[in-house]
């Protein structure tokens, strides 16, 4: 019997186009536009200006406080200009964009050893300066989450390969290519957090990955590798914790509550490269993919890469594209024009035929509880979106909104097309408003 | 016959015993209240849309007869009118208020301000711009989904079918303030009816409607302004160089006029390069 979590879930066709491309490092663009909130919390603040030249690695925009990450140069070249632009959202965000020329790294980037004498207070600074964020996603800043708050210990080390969400298969594609360095990633988190033992959760989905990283793992002492039976929303934290060791973690409490610190191998591979080669997070494993797209594919690309550029990479932009999606099709949300960058916490782009991209008209709804039978977080969404089209924000938090982690399944499984998950955003937002007022 | 009369003796004599009961007891626990209140909530037009912050027409009346003067206290509904008619009530002096009208801070219809993507989301201001910056490329303007129509009780807004913007129907508003509340952009502005005579109106014609105001809120630098909408403040300063009064306040580059200042010469409306000043006069006879 494989492991699953026990609330809730659905189960979308996988769609995951891009499997077994091998990931392409992407040639550089001539230009790149790096934003300053690429994280959960404060927006860096920039250090170079305009005329400055960079290498691929300096440090540009240092962290604006404890919950917050520095931001690194993904290219060598001159600085253009630092301005505001266009972000996914459409709202305008300040940017560092710099011209390319060349493609020289900073001399500290250099291909190191395992580095046994490091103390855990010495990696962790090493991840905060490298600018480590969470890259499951949630781009929650990596130190922070590795700096447990007094009273609290970690016990176990959660490896986040589930890659539920369907199409996206950057993970997945880079278990199979840098196995060897996820787990030494995995050894330093594990010093890092003081803890002896390391799990990580993989979809069965992926059986050449569980293979590679088991037979690697075997020699490794305190990790291990379980497959997971696929489901939605499996990749995030609490759904993963109860799926791998069984724990519930409660309303508003973190994960290392219970004993529990939850990472992702992207996150892992990104912390070996900061830890053993000084090189900060520059570039990741983008998926770009859709049922209609010429050559779906991996690519592997500096952080502020337009995203027309990897598009183009994957055969163009059909003529038929209603939507273009940042990250996978359930927790992702559209982007306004092609033009956006690539942040560090964009997993995917995925274009939608324009004769599925719209939504269907909403109806009524019919009581037919299918939202609340597959909530992972044991929430009654319809109840949810009832109280926010009567604008009842404080019983929806006494109905556990902010619990919600908005994985979008209550839209997706509703018969009546109802826009569940836009009602509850819209309830979280204006309480932070009304907090934020106070 | 015989067992009809024990009956109605029982029942009639609980119904006696009740009454007497009930009558000692609204005598003992009887509520004071002030005859004041509900002589002044049949002056107040029962609108209850709570434009004078207060939960309703009866909150409103309660708190006038509480008050010590009336300074402060105004139903925008009832306007001046109803004021004076509340203060013989309670034997105050009535505090003059000026009329005043909700006024739509956004000129970028379809023309001025193209559409640069398709929203697709739930059809309300609030959730759309929880999560997007707008379908055009201005992300102050106005996002026509009509949150103030919907907040409107006096069917005084519209969403215009051309352009695309609300419309404040004159004659409707109340200046109650809940499209203000409820525009999440905060373009809704409540601003004098009238805040003077117009250089070709002569003044004794005191009823024309005239105000002058700008109708963009777009903070972004001129140039990327200009570029999402022909019709946004570009921050020029033009406006505040032209005008004597000095009603014009320009920051985060966008310029305001403030309308106690504001002396209608309409020197800024002409200089204006782009036409985000906008010049609303309407006559005596229009307005009916």
């Amino acid at each position: 019997m494989l492991k699953t979590f026990r609330i809730g879930g659905i189960h979308a066709p996988a769609h995951k186009l891009s499997a077994d491309r091998w990931p392409v490092t992407l040639p550089l663009p001539e230009q790149v536009m790096i934003l300053l909130s690429q994280h959960i919390g404060a927006p860096a603040k920039p250090l170079v200006a305009k005329g400055d030249t960079v290498k691929a690695g300096t440090l540009i925009a240092e962290a604006a406080g404890f919950v917050s990450a520095p931001v690194h140069s993904s290219v060598s070249g001159t600085v253009a200009k630092i301005e505001d632009i266009v972000d996914a959202s459409g709202y305008r965000k300040p940017a560092i964009i710099i011209d390319v020329q060349g493609d020289v790294w900073e001399d500290s980037i250099v291909q190191g050893r395992f580095p046994d004498e490091l103390s855990p207070q010495e990696i962790i600074e090493k991840i905060r300066q490298a600018g480590i964020v969470g890259l499951g996603g949630a781009t929650f800043p990596t130190h922070v989450k590795l700096t447990p708050p007094p009273g609290s210990r970690a016990e176990v080390l959660i490896i986040n390969g589930a890659e539920c969400e369907p199409y996206l298969t950057d993970d997945h594609v880079l278990m199979l290519e840098k196995g060897e360095e996820i787990l030494q990633g995995i050894r330093l988190l594990m010093k890092a957090a003081q803890v002896q033992k390391a799990i990580v959760g993989i979809e069965n989905n992926k059986p050449d990955a569980i293979a590679l990283l088991s037979s690697l793992a075997a020699t490794v002492p305190g990790i291990t590798i379980v497959p997971l039976k696929p489901r939605y929303p499996q990749g995030s934290e609490k759904q993963l914790i109860d799926a791998l060791i069984r724990r519930q973690v409660a309303s508003g409490a973190l994960p290392v509550s219970v004993g529990a610190i939850v990472q992702n191998v992207g996150t892992a591979f990104a912390v070996y490269e900061a830890v053993v080669n000084n090189k900060p997070l520059i570039e990741r494993i983008v998926t770009v993919t859709g049922n209609h797209l010429a050559h779906p594919c991996n690519l592997r690309v500096r952080i502020g890469t337009p995203i027309r550029y990897l598009i183009e990479q994957a055969g163009g932009i059909p003529a038929d594209t209603g939507k273009i999606v940042g990250g996978g099709p359930l927790m992702g949300r559209a982007l306004l024009n092609a033009d956006v960058p690539v942040t560090k916490g964009l997993s995917g782009i995925l274009l939608i035929p324009a004769s599925e991209a719209q939504r269907k008209p909403a109806r009524h709804c019919i009581r037919c509880a299918k939202c609340a039978n597959i909530c992972c977080m044991g929430l009654e969404p319809w109840r949810l979106m009832n109280l926010a089209e009567w604008k009842e924000w404080e019983p929806m938090k006494q109905n556990k909104m902010m619990d919600c982690l908005e994985c979008g399944s209550c839209s997706y499984v509703c018969p009546a097309n109802r826009p569940i998950l836009d009602h509850i955003k819209w309830g979280k937002n204006e309480l932070r408003l009304a907090a934020a007022a106070k | 016959m015989e067992f009809l009369l024990p009956a109605v003796i029982a029942l009639g004599g609980m119904g006696i015993i009740s009454a007497i009961i009930l009558y000692f007891v609204s005598k003992k626990f009887e509520v004071q209240d002030d005859p004041r209140i509900t002589e002044i909530q049949a002056l107040l037009p029962s609108a209850n849309c709570g434009g004078c912050g207060y939960p309703g027409c009866s909150g409103f009346a309660a708190a006038c007869t509480q008050a010590a003067s009336l300074d402060g206290l105004l139903c925008p509904v009832g306007g001046t009118e109803t004021m004076n008619r509340i203060a013989t009530v309670l034997g105050y002096s009535a505090v003059a208020c000026e009329p005043r009208v909700a006024v739509v801070r956004c000129n970028g219809s379809c023309e001025k301000r193209p559409h640069t993507n398709q929203y697709d989301g739930t059809g309300n201001c609030a959730i759309a711009s929880a999560l997007y910056g707008g379908e055009t490329g201005c992300p102050y303007g106005c996002l026509g989904w009509g949150d103030c129509v919907t907040a409107c009780l006096f069917d005084a807004i519209r969403i215009h079918p051309e352009t695309r913007l609300p419309e404040v129907d004159e004659t409707r508003c109340t200046a109650c303030g809940a499209c203000v509340k409820a525009c999440p952009k905060q373009l809704i502005e409540l601003r004098r009816k009238s805040s003077g005579f117009h250089r070709t109106v002569k003044p004794d014609d005191a009823d024309t409607l005239h105000r002058i105001y700008v109708a963009c809120m777009n903070r972004d630098k001129g140039g990327v302004a200009r570029k999402a909408c022909s019709a946004a403040c570009i921050g020029c300063s033009k406006c505040l160089k032209n005008c004597e009064s000095e009603a014009i306040v320009i920051a985060n580059n966008l310029a305001y006029i403030d309308d106690s200042k504001c002396t209608l010469c309409g020197r800024c409306v002409s200089e204006c390069p782009t036409a985000s000043i906008v010049e609303y006069l309407q006559t005596k006879e229009i307005v009916c």
